[in-house]
């Protein structure tokens, strides 16, 4: 049995075990503390910095996923400064990338009353979706850039190595080396990447089609150049949120 | 997004390793599958097959309708028939009546032993269990087997002579907790990806030694301490060195040898002339890596070893097996966790269908059929007058077509088994196919073997009904029904049992030995009920999670490692072993060894992944050969060539890779249109009657690229 350390929490005296996370300690005394990027099977990096908390006495915000806990913390998982900073992060996602098929983004952006039209005017990211393999299409006008998807492709999971960032600030992208097709990267298509995206950015290309109408029994005929038709994308189908509570419970029902 | 879905847990009914699958379904379709990130198999993690591989249930080209040849077929002159204008639709009752009249007839006339089966290791407990009865019960033969005996036969037979228990003896995520473990014949990140997977962690993130004993350069080298680039059928040389070594250099656990083992001193004297240096000659592995590799195992706290079927699939399998026994004998590296001798088993269930009893010389629970006990216990069962069951051993998946004759095997039922693609010397086995009298394909599609049929019974897909599998590492798991049959298709419990009452009406049984089941449950409890291994397991104890077997009572909470305390045997047996070359060695005239196997993305006989999307995604066979070869026969990658033995010869492109050994060339086995077995030579194992799929000699030809069978086929990937 590890060493237990006790800290505060929103005022409340917590008790756990060294080694766990700020994340880990407010979930286990129940506060809530949205993430983004964090997965419980993947390493975690801070890279979304929506669980940011205020520790008092620190002069930054620190994120919850991989700071761990030190005797006699005193942790806030709301203070206004926190409220404030995951709403803007949340506004410039909204600004900039498609989170319609991302509905847990989508319930913090009301949560936190992200207002759309604060960085309106920003360039949308909209990418061509990438269609270049049978197994699952790529959109990356969805992506969060929250990495889930190249640590399982590395060592997280299947050690495959065949993803990874490239650009800087806004030009960051997920790619393969050499922007090569997926069937020509070291790709083994386990689609552990699909199974941990938390946006529509990675789907599986049956169910794209499904989406898009076509019928099952016409998916099973479809030869792969028809299947390889792009779809149109289509119009962002949520509303943009408002900050009142009485219309953030509208929102929900 | 999709709304209006639904989630059904299951087991992935490709490999052994035994993933739980989420299939999320809506009306009836499966348009994604995930799996729970707590699992204690997979942790969430799938490969290819699992996660996509799944399309076939929904093909076009699936059989839906009972069907019957509208020719009727005589021994001698049967004929594939692939397409369906050759064959006409029938009711079920149609099928099954002229099933059971056929074979009755042939029954009647000729006796048990005229017919045989293949049961199948893709199918679940309960099914297999009910096949195996079906033709001990009413037709009195053992002649019952399945793949297994082309797959890892050479183990279990080694395995059961040397500590009594064949299965894998601990659990394949455990290999995170050895500090050295040895990987040969397995080419693992492939054929057993999960596995692969938690291999690479315990290097990577656990500091194991990883050992790579293979004439391949897999890509788990990139990962190994050592890598022995052995020759293929040099296994025994190789590893009675390692052993040799271990004596020599007092690295044996005398304790555990004095007190768990039999026959060491005729055995150590067996190792004399087994030096490093002699396997070097032999094996062309440099005997420092073999000194290397023995210091490093037996040095470990925790040693384990894998192996696939580059250590059974030979005319001396069971010697090979043998040969890694004794390694984990010497060093008491069995009977704790993070230890142990593992064979990676490869199908979904192939350690249920053993369990089962789908083996011509065992019924369920490896209760040997010439034992009058055991054939009382299971007459009583299935209610079956004394001296009822036959007491003789019945004739191995090889043996079966090797004697189809007059006189011999008549009529063959083939469950969800394809040997047109899967037995060596493929001209051979379709001589043999075409023999037969009478032929019962029971399958989702007409592949190569359900071609020469006379009647096809549809079955259900692994989505289509409820079961268990049993994985390598001996977890019975659940398999859930997650959408509605297609057509008219029957569950293979649903079909047996019909077809079992037909016949025992025919042949005027007195007794029925009871074939009114209301469904998977209770047949798998009938089969727990006699079967010690399975006492403890019931569908709903595996509702969430499955037990490893043994488990004898309810209470017990499955073995996750086996012999901690004693061998099944009592004491393990050493065999003092004998080198024996590979049957056909390269000569002048086909002087390169052909070495076969299996691919990530596709499924043996290719019946499944070969009608999915998977083949797209890997559309065509490759011969890998070394550069150096290549060069010396005027090879390009991508290059068409002709690949012959002495008893076939096929085309495909070549792959010039150094992942392959000069002198050695790989061709996997899923594909029709260039099937490797054509090439593989049809000699056996003497115990344990496994071919010698993974070697035999070939030549090689540049041919013109219109020779090739789809040339527009072509292969693009970038992976290992």
């Amino acid at each position: 049995m590890s060493e237990i350390i006790k800290l505060y929490i929103d005022g409340r005296k917590v008790e756990a075990e060294a080694g766990s996370t700020l994340l880990e300690a407010a979930r286990s005394c129940g506060a809530e503390v949205p993430t983004i990027c964090y997965h419980e099977h993947c390493s975690s990096y801070g890279l979304c910095r929506l669980c940011v908390v205020e520790v008092e006495g620190q002069r930054t915000l620190a994120p919850a996923c991989v700071v761990e806990i030190e005797e006699g913390m005193d942790v806030k998982t709301q203070s206004d400064r926190v409220v404030r900073s995951r709403r803007t992060i949340l506004e410039m996602l909204d600004s900039a990338v498609d989170l319609s098929e991302a509905p847990e983004i989508v319930e913090q952006l009301a949560v936190y009353g992200a207002d759309r039209e604060r960085f309106s005017g920003g360039t949308e990211r909209t990418p061509e979706i990438i269609d270049d393999n049978p197994m699952f299409i790529r959109d990356y006008s969805q992506c969060v850039l929250c990495w889930r998807c190249v640590q399982v492709c590395a060592e997280d999971a299947q050690y495959a190595f065949a993803i990874n960032f490239s650009g800087r600030g806004y030009e960051t992208s997920i790619t393969t080396s050499y922007e090569k097709s997926l069937t020509e990267s070291s790709c083994v298509f386990c689609g552990q990447c699909v199974g941990v995206c938390p946006t529509g950015a990675l789907k599986p290309k049956r169910e794209w089609l499904l989406e898009a109408g076509t019928e099952p029994s016409e998916i099973m005929r479809m030869t792969r150049s028809e299947r390889r038709k792009k779809r149109r994308r289509q119009e962002r189908p949520y509303q943009v949120v408002s900050s009142t509570q009485e219309e953030r419970d509208d929102d929900k029902r | 997004m999709i709304s209006d879905s639904r989630k059904v847990t299951t087991t992935c009914p490709y490999c052994g390793v035994g993933c739980g699958l989420d299939l999320h379904i809506k009306n009836d379709y499966i348009y994604r599958v995930t799996s729970d990130y707590d699992n204690v198999v997979n942790q969430g993690n799938l490969c290819v097959k699992g996660r996509f591989g799944y399309d076939y249930i929904y093909s076009e080209r699936r059989v839906t309708v009972p069907l019957i040849r509208k020719t009727t077929q005589k021994a001698g002159q049967r004929r594939q028939a692939f397409d369906i204008s050759e064959w006409r639709e029938s009711s079920w009752d149609e099928a099954l009546d002229y099933t059971a009249d056929r074979l009755a007839e042939i029954y009647d006339r000729d006796g048990s032993d005229a017919l045989a089966v293949y049961c199948c290791a893709k199918a679940s407990n309960e099914d297999n269990y009910l096949l195996q009865k079906l033709f001990r019960a009413v037709f009195r033969t053992n002649n019952v087997d399945h793949c297994t005996r082309l797959c890892h036969a050479g183990s279990v037979v080694a395995l059961q002579m040397a500590i009594g228990s064949a299965a894998m003896s601990n659990t394949a995520s455990e290999v995170v907790e050895s500090d050295c473990f040895i990987v040969t014949g397995s080419n693992t990140p492939e054929n057993h990806p999960i596995i692969g997977l938690q291999m690479k962690d315990a290097v990577y993130k656990h500091g194991s030694k990883l050992i790579v004993i293979d004439p391949r350069k897999l890509e788990l080298c990139e990962y190994a301490e050592l890598w022995l680039p052995l020759k293929p059928g040099t296994n025994v040389p190789v590893f009675s060195a390692m052993a040799h070594v271990i004596v020599d250099e007092n690295l044996c656990d005398t304790k555990f040898v004095s007190e768990r083992t039999t026959g060491f001193d005729e055995f150590r004297k067996s190792l004399q002339k087994f030096t490093p240096e002699y396997a070097e000659t032999i094996s062309g592995v440099d005997r420092q890596l073999i000194v290397e590799a023995a210091r490093l195992y037996a040095r470990a706290e925790r040693g384990a070893i894998y192996w696939g079927m580059g250590i059974s699939q030979l005319a001396h399998g069971t010697a090979s097996a043998l040969g890694l026994v004794h390694l984990a004998l010497l060093t008491g590296h069995v009977g704790r966790r993070g230890t142990g001798l593992n064979p990676l088993r490869g199908q979904n269930n192939v350690q249920g269908a053993s369990d089962m009893g789908c083996m011509p010389y065992h019924y369920p629970g490896y209760m040997e059929v010439n034992n009058p006990d055991n054939a009382a216990i299971w007459e009583k069962a299935w209610n079956i007058q004394p001296e009822g069951l036959s007491r003789d051993k019945g004739l191995t998946t090889t043996e079966i077509l090797g004697n189809v004759r007059p006189g011999g095997v008549r009529a063959l039922y083939i469950m969800g088994e394809n040997p047109m693609m899967t037995e060596p010397n493929l001209n051979a086995t379709r001589h043999h196919m075409e023999g037969l009298e009478f032929l019962v394909a029971q399958d989702l599609f007409i592949n190569e073997s359900g071609a020469y049929a006379d009647v096809f019974l549809p079955a259900t897909s692994w989505a289509e009904k409820d079961g268990t599998f049993t994985n390598t590492d001996r977890r019975v798991q659940r398999v859930r029904k997650a959408i509605e049959p297609r057509g008219q298709v029957r569950s293979d419990w649903e079909i047996i049992s019909d077809l079992a009452q037909r016949l025992e009406h025919r042949l005027e049984r007195e007794k029925s030995a009871y074939w009114d089941y209301s469904g998977p449950e209770e047949i798998f409890g009938e089969m727990c009920s006699i079967v010690p291994e399975y006492a403890g397991v019931t569908y709903e104890r595996i509702d969430k999670v499955g037990l490893q077997t043994p488990v004898p009572d309810e209470e017990h909470p499955g073995t996750p490692y086996l012999f901690e305390a004693e061998f099944p045997a009592g004491k393990a047996q050493f065999f003092p072993l004998e080198y024996v070359p590979v049957v056909e060695k390269p000569d002048d005239e086909y002087p390169f060894i052909l070495t076969t196997g299996r691919l990530l993305e596709h499924w043996h006989g290719g019946t499944m992944t070969r009608n999915s999307q998977l083949g797209e995604l890997y559309p065509e066979a490759r011969v890998e050969v070394h550069p150096i070869d290549a060069n010396r026969n005027g090879l390009d990658d991508g290059g068409a060539v002709q690949v012959s033995s002495r008893r076939g010869e096929i085309i495909l492109r070549a792959r010039v890779t150094e992942k392959t050994n000069p002198g050695v060339v790989f061709i996997p086995m899923h594909f029709v249109e260039a099937a490797a077995n054509l090439l593989t030579i049809d000699a056996l194992d003497p115990q344990a009657k496994i071919p010698e799929f993974k070697a035999c000699a070939v030549k090689m030809q540049r041919v013109n690229e219109e020779l090739l069978p789809n040339p527009s086929a072509r292969l693009e990937r970038g992976r290992w």
